[in-house]
């Protein structure tokens, strides 16, 4: 017995070292058919090691101090040693969360993967969605620029609408103050991390204990062969997958450093110019809209004509993608073998959502921005309440016993 | 595999989301102004230090730069000796920050506004905004300054290069029907447009005064980021280094892959 085999023995006499290595990485065993949908998990789990490095290295000299905090990101972006790099990727590494969350989220509808037997495996997922909108929102008032200020301003006067002790509660003061500032850097730093890497385990621990889906929607392990126990579709997460994912890795790196190094503001949708001029209580900007990832429901909210209706609205936007596993009626999972009532239901319903995230962006005031909003909010909810009816109603097609491809 | 046409264009979609989520779009904070193209070059020393010459005299009367110490002047060629020299009136360390010595009390009186930094200005209004704005004064007896500003109206700064450029005044061409002078001109502006017109030549001609002004705003954007051309320096070595990569994965990927079937 090799000295490794030893330590490794030893170390399995008194943790489950070997067994969850298998059970959880070399013999896991995932559907063979994945396709381009599903680099987005692993490419999540990237960049939050990627948020949370870089953040650690970012609070090392960040001020959480009104005085001081839009002073200390200059600061890192022009005297501490590849500060503007550690930064950057931080503010490229939020968005590019969204863009990769939102893209998995869009595979587990398309796939049906949110269907029993995932229904917990979903709804930890808009767990984790939902403290990255917490984290998200926190973080973009930490630089205490214009938008930073306002844009917290706005938020928090939604719940103001709901309910002002809350409001209170939430700033610490009467405005958004040096007060807010260091309750949102704590919870941006310490208390929201924790629960997102606390919610990241336990969506993989859910997803292990039940099997990936795949793009046909099949259950792998109904067809077992009978000498191993091991699906025959099934294949072997590591080295499998893990040498796949690499390849999905160095091509979202790509995506990534070419954002980072040539275009790090994006054009204003990453980092937004009216940041650059530090926070200022006295001076409204003329039009705060929030960062691209929140403008869907920005809209929504706009688009509702009585405030805390569309505050309730714009929740229960997020909200609903909860109740999915129960609205969904259909016999299939995957929208290969869907109809065309969900095939149609989907597409509206991905536009609609893309042109929401246009309009929250847009001036409220342009004529168009408004009734647009409005048709889309509409269709956004009616994918979800119409679904127990289409579903039904759907002529799907025979699934297979094996995934195909 | 057969994929079907709508799952195809679901596809699609969502990629045509990606790239406009992506898409890049000179979105500076400026409320509808008409701008001139900055001619920008950051690679032109000669020119970032020319820039900072007119800003040490001209700007840095009033505005501050404080995110930026005298010592990173280096990275635009010049020396120590240089920058001791020519540009710094506040102070005698090199590793101090660029700021003013006016009082905010005094400047607000004066002025009704402090001067902001501008440190990061260029990120904020972007290059040709301050292009337009820097060759965009003309004399309006209404403001208390006496002067006014095309890319900024009302604007609290009165015109400090006048000297160099001359005096500017805004005539009011008519190209259709309508117009009743000035006043009017503002609030309808469709069939009119505004025009500045040289009245008294300054010490710079109309093109050396571009020159002056290209220089000057090629140094504010250095200014918004010193760290730019490192960046792209560096970028090109990573996006070289993650095609490699890139070609390597796929090449393991191939690999292992080959008895799946």
């Amino acid at each position: 017995m090799s000295n490794l085999a030893k330590v490794v023995g030893w170390v399995d006499d008194r943790f489950p070292l070997t067994s969850t290595w298998k059970t959880h990485i070399s013999e896991y065993y995932a559907p063979k058919n994945f396709n381009f949908w599903y680099y987005f998990g692993s490419l999540a789990m990237l960049v939050l090691v990627i948020q949370l490095v870089t953040g650690i290295f970012l609070t090392m000299n960040y001020k959480p101090d009104a005085r001081y905090a839009f002073a200390s990101v200059e600061y890192i972006m022009r005297d501490v040693n590849y500060g503007w790099l550690i930064r950057y990727m931080h503010s490229t590494g939020a968005s590019m969360f969204f863009v990769v969350v939102y893209l998995h989220m869009v595979r587990g509808l398309m796939y049906g993967s949110y269907r029993k037997p995932r229904e917990l495996v979903w709804m930890i997922g808009m767990g984790i969605y939902l403290c990255l909108m917490g984290e998200a929102f926190m973080g973009y008032l930490l630089p205490w620029g214009q938008m930073s200020y306002w844009g917290a301003q706005v938020i928090i006067s939604l719940f103001d609408a709901i309910s002002p002790p809350l409001a209170l509660w939430i700033r610490g003061d009467y405005v958004v103050s040096d007060a807010t500032l260091n309750r949102f850097f704590a919870f941006h730093v310490i208390a929201l991390p924790l629960v997102l890497v606390g919610l990241v385990l336990v969506h993989i621990v859910a997803l292990h204990e039940v099997g990936s889906n795949n793009p046909d929607g099949i259950e792998i392990k109904k067809n077992k062969d009978p000498k191993t126990g091991i699906p025959l579709d099934g294949i072997n997460f590591h080295p499998y997958y893990t040498v796949k994912d690499l390849v999905g890795v160095s091509v979202f790196l790509a995506i990534f450093s070419a954002v980072v190094f040539f275009a790090p503001e994006m054009g204003g949708y990453f980092l937004e110019a009216n940041n650059f001029i530090p926070a200022d209580p006295m001076k409204t900007p003329p039009h705060i809209a929030p960062v691209w990832y929140f403008t869907p429901f920005y809209a929504i909210l706009r688009a509702v004509p009585q405030k805390q209706l569309g505050v309730l609205a714009m929740g229960a936007a997020v909200v609903i993608f909860l109740a999915l596993p129960w609205l969904d009626r259909g016999i299939v999972k995957s929208i290969r073998y869907r109809g065309n009532l969900y095939k149609t239901a989907f597409g509206i319903f991905i536009v609609s959502f893309l042109i929401l995230g246009y309009m929250g962006t847009q001036d409220p005031n342009l004529w168009y921005v408004n009734p647009v909003s409005r048709i889309c909010s509409i269709t956004y909810f009616l994918f979800f309440l119409a679904m127990p009816i289409y579903t039904r109603l759907d002529k799907t097609r025979q699934v297979p016993d094996r995934v195909t491809e | 595999m057969m994929t079907s046409f709508l799952q195809q264009i679901a596809r699609l979609v969502a990629g045509a989301g990606l790239v406009a989520g992506l898409w890049v779009s000179g979105a500076q904070a400026n409320e509808g102004v008409a701008v001139d193209h900055a001619p920008l070059n950051l690679g032109d020393k000669a020119s970032l230090q020319r820039g900072a010459r007119t800003f040490a005299n001209y700007c840095q009367n009033c505005h501050s730069a404080q995110y930026l110490r005298y010592s990173k002047l280096t990275d635009i060629g010049l020396s120590e000796e240089d920058i001791k020299g020519n540009l710094m009136f506040t102070t005698e360390k090199i590793g101090d920050p660029m700021i003013v010595a006016l009082d905010r009390a005094d400047a607000k009186q004066w002025f009704g506004v402090v001067p902001p930094d501008l440190s990061v200005e260029a990120r904020v209004r972007g290059a040709d905004w301050l292009y337009t704005y820097l060759r965009g004064f003309y004399k309006d007896p209404s403001r208390p300054t006496g002067w006014n500003n095309v890319a900024y109206p009302n604007v609290g700064m009165p015109h400090v290069l006048y000297e160099l450029q001359g005096v500017q005044k805004l005539e009011t061409v008519k190209t259709a029907a309508g117009g009743e002078g000035k006043e009017g001109a503002e609030k309808s502006g469709a069939e009119e447009h505004h025009r500045l017109v040289l009245v008294k030549p300054g010490k710079l001609s109309p093109v050396e005064y571009d020159q002056f002004t290209a220089d000057l705003v090629n140094y504010l954007v250095w200014m918004s980021e010193p760290a730019r051309a490192s960046r792209v320096q560096i970028g090109v070595l990573v996006i070289f280094f993650l095609t490699l990569m890139f070609f390597l994965t796929l090449a393991l990927k191939k690999e292992f892959w080959k008895d799946i079937h």
